[in-house]
């Protein structure tokens, strides 16, 4: 892969705070990258140093294969979405937009000719002569991603460019954004706190805690290959277990010891060896309830528990069931044709059933990731 | 109803303060202007046009053009001076802020007259940087330091500057500095995103800061009087040489109220300028 933006061992601190730790990132050509982590994680930082408005205390960083670490902002080819939009108040949403291109020295003619077809694909023409004040959030932020993309930048910058609107304007925006995306062609490096955003909209994530990278994958791998207990309890939800391999059922699955299961089985993509310890994920939609032991198949699951909490989401009903030491949380959706019972009820006695594959190895735990989790207060 | 009668209630003793204080000496002073002069000083019984006849002096043209032409200069000075000031004051922490706002309005602590004298010591033709500026050959063995042009525009400038600095600061500390990382971003230069994106954004602070040096300007006195010469007078010298010299009060209170006038002009200016903006909706 030739990169189109690389970090290279960038390190940035602030004091005796180390925002971002020996991070390197390769980032393609045309793709929608995301930096997703928590807020003081580092990933705005890292949008600061390649936009230029921040210097790496160590690293550089590459532009189509050019260091551009101490090019100051006005002289990379590289543009910004503000979080707060910064659209210039004195200037209505045409000279907004042709802010940039009259500084390059286009003549008007052509200046005029860029907006107005960054208006239209922003869908904002009717306002072109409206000055920011008077436009709504998600217009605003249309005239922002306008304005950048007018310099047509060889990577645009988003910094939670959605954080500020509503959850059903953002969820339109994502999908307009998308689109412009893929009409544009522009490599997106798109900062966020918010995992839906990120899955949404991104081809590759990077997820960030605590000034590193704790893994870099498509959404989907991010999801269900969570390298870490951090990655596995920020994206989504999800239950955590620990045991002990106690055996081999066959060369893809183990045999595992959990306090207060007896024995189940597990898929060990990782290689493992009799006697390790080790951390699983669960995710909440992975298990099944059921009033009645489940027929288990030779790879499956089942353990019995009692329910603790029920919240219902809509679309789907969480349960929260003691199982022993553990409380795990179970998700269901509702689906009238496959109902073969009255759904459970708290202080009902289920089993919980999941195959081996659904259970992920995870490479790294950590109890206070646990924090992260949306546990309902016992 | 209620609201608007509670409001006249407590706006009233300044409204009377401002009447008494102000407004009723200004109407004497135009009054005067009308009146007859007496040869020993003093003021005639009845009423005259000698006073305002007398402003047609082609002497009063070169002095309101000088009046103009340094009260312009000053202006223009204090807010070059002040717009970088005000910018670096907004971006520092809140701690050091105001202390640095301490030091803005620390030269208060010590009387306008004593400065200003201060400075004509400091420019002395005696002194020591008239005799620095001579040892170095920056300056000729004829030249002065003191009355002339550039000096009354120098103490001006040091007079009014707090008074520059500090509406435009008020101004700066509302404006949004992410505003300039937006210009950076698309291409400025950091002095083009200082002229295009900074400097409209305080511009009613520059608005208030040009009437604040600006007016009290036309009317200066004592600065031109310190540390000017003859070259340098202003209208303000020339109605004190009326009132205490030529004890001819009718022709100082003419003057006044012209120079009066002319600084209601820029006043209302202003106003007919602020309203619309005042009303972001609309502009």
């Amino acid at each position: 892969m030739n990169p189109i933006l690389r970090f290279e061992n960038i390190t940035r601190r602030f004091g005796t705070f180390t925002a971002v730790d020996d991070v390197t990132i390769d980032i393609a050509k045309g793709e929608t990258f995301s930096l997703l982590g928590p807020s003081g994680c580092g990933k705005t930082t890292l949008l600061r140093i390649a936009a230029g408005f921040d210097r790496p205390d160590a690293g550089r960083v590459l532009l189509d294969g050019n260091d551009i670490t101490d090019l100051p902002p006005d002289r990379r080819p590289v543009n910004t979405v503000f979080q707060n939009y910064a659209l210039f108040p004195h200037l209505n949403v045409r000279d907004n937009i042709a802010f940039g291109p009259k500084i390059a020295g286009q003549d008007a003619a052509t200046v005029r000719r860029e907006v107005d077809r960054m208006l239209e694909l922003v869908d904002l023409t009717a306002h072109a002569e409206k000055r920011p004040a008077m436009l709504s959030g998600g217009q605003k932020q249309r005239v922002a991603i306008a304005r950048a993309l007018v310099n047509k930048p060889q990577v645009l910058l988003l910094d939670e460019p959605l954080a500020a609107l509503d959850l059903k304007l953002r969820q339109r925006l994502l999908v307009d954004l998308d689109a412009i995306h893929d009409e544009v062609g522009i490599t997106f490096i798109y900062v966020t706190h918010d995992q839906s955003e990120a899955m949404s909209i991104s081809d590759r994530i990077a997820v960030m805690n605590k000034g590193v990278i704790e893994q870099t994958g498509t959404p989907v791998q991010i999801y269900e290959t969570p390298r870490t207990s951090f990655v596995a309890a920020f994206i989504g939800d999800t239950n955590f277990l620990d045991g002990r391999i106690i055996g081999a059922v066959d060369d893809r699955f183990s045999r595992c010891a959990v306090e207060d299961f007896g024995t189940i089985i597990i898929d060990n993509d990782k290689p493992v060896r009799i006697g390790d310890r080790i951390d699983l994920s669960l995710r909440p939609e992975k298990l099944m309830v059921s009033r009645q032991r489940p027929d288990a198949g030779p790879m499956d699951n089942a353990v019995q528990g009692i329910v603790e909490d029920v919240i219902y989401f809509g679309s789907s009903t969480r349960y929260w069931v003691r199982c022993g030491a553990w409380k795990l949380c179970a998700e269901v959706q509702h689906r009238t044709f496959l109902l073969d019972e009255t759904p459970p009820v708290w202080g009902d006695s289920v089993w919980l059933r999941w195959h081996a594959n659904d259970g992920y190895l995870l490479e790294q735990y950590d109890a206070l990731d646990e924090d992260l989790l949306t546990l309902p207060e016992d | 109803m209620k609201n608007s009668r509670r409001e006249w209630l407590l706006t009233s003793p300044s409204l009377l303060w401002l009447a008494g204080l102000v407004l009723a000496p200004l109407l004497i002073v135009f009054a005067i202007a009308f009146r007859p002069a007496l040869p020993a000083g003093g003021i005639g019984e009845g009423w005259s046009l000698d006073a305002v006849r007398a402003l047609v002096d082609p002497v009063y043209l070169g002095l309101l053009a000088n009046t103009v032409a340094v009260s312009a200069v000053t202006t223009v000075l204090c807010i070059l001076v002040a717009l970088p000031v005000a910018l670096a004051m907004a971006r520092l922490a809140p701690k050091w802020r105001s202390r640095v706002l301490l030091l803005v309005i620390v030269p208060f602590w010590t009387n306008f007259v004593i400065r200003v004298f201060a400075w004509q010591q400091i420019l002395h033709a005696q002194g020591a940087l008239a005799e620095a500026l001579r040892w170095t050959g920056v300056l000729g063995e004829n030249d002065r330091l003191l009355g002339n042009f550039a000096a009354v525009v120098l103490v001006s400038v040091y007079t009014y500057l707090p008074f520059a600095i500090l509406p435009l600061f008020a101004a700066a500390e509302k404006f949004d500095f992410h505003l300039l990382d937006a210009a950076r971003d698309l291409g400025a230069r950091p002095f083009r995103a200082f002229v295009s994106v900074f400097i409209p954004g305080v511009r009613q602070g520059m608005v208030t800061a040009l009437l604040v040096v600006f007016i009290p300007m036309l009317g200066s006195y004592v600065v031109p009087d310190m540390v000017g010469g003859t070259g340098t007078q202003m209208l303000g010298n020339k109605i004190a040489q009326r009132n205490f010299n030529d004890r001819n009060l009718p022709e100082a209170a003419a003057l006044s109220g012209a120079l009066t006038l002319l600084v209601l002009v820029p006043f209302f200016l202003r106003r007919r300028d602020a309203e619309p903006s005042a009303n972001p909706e609309k502009a």
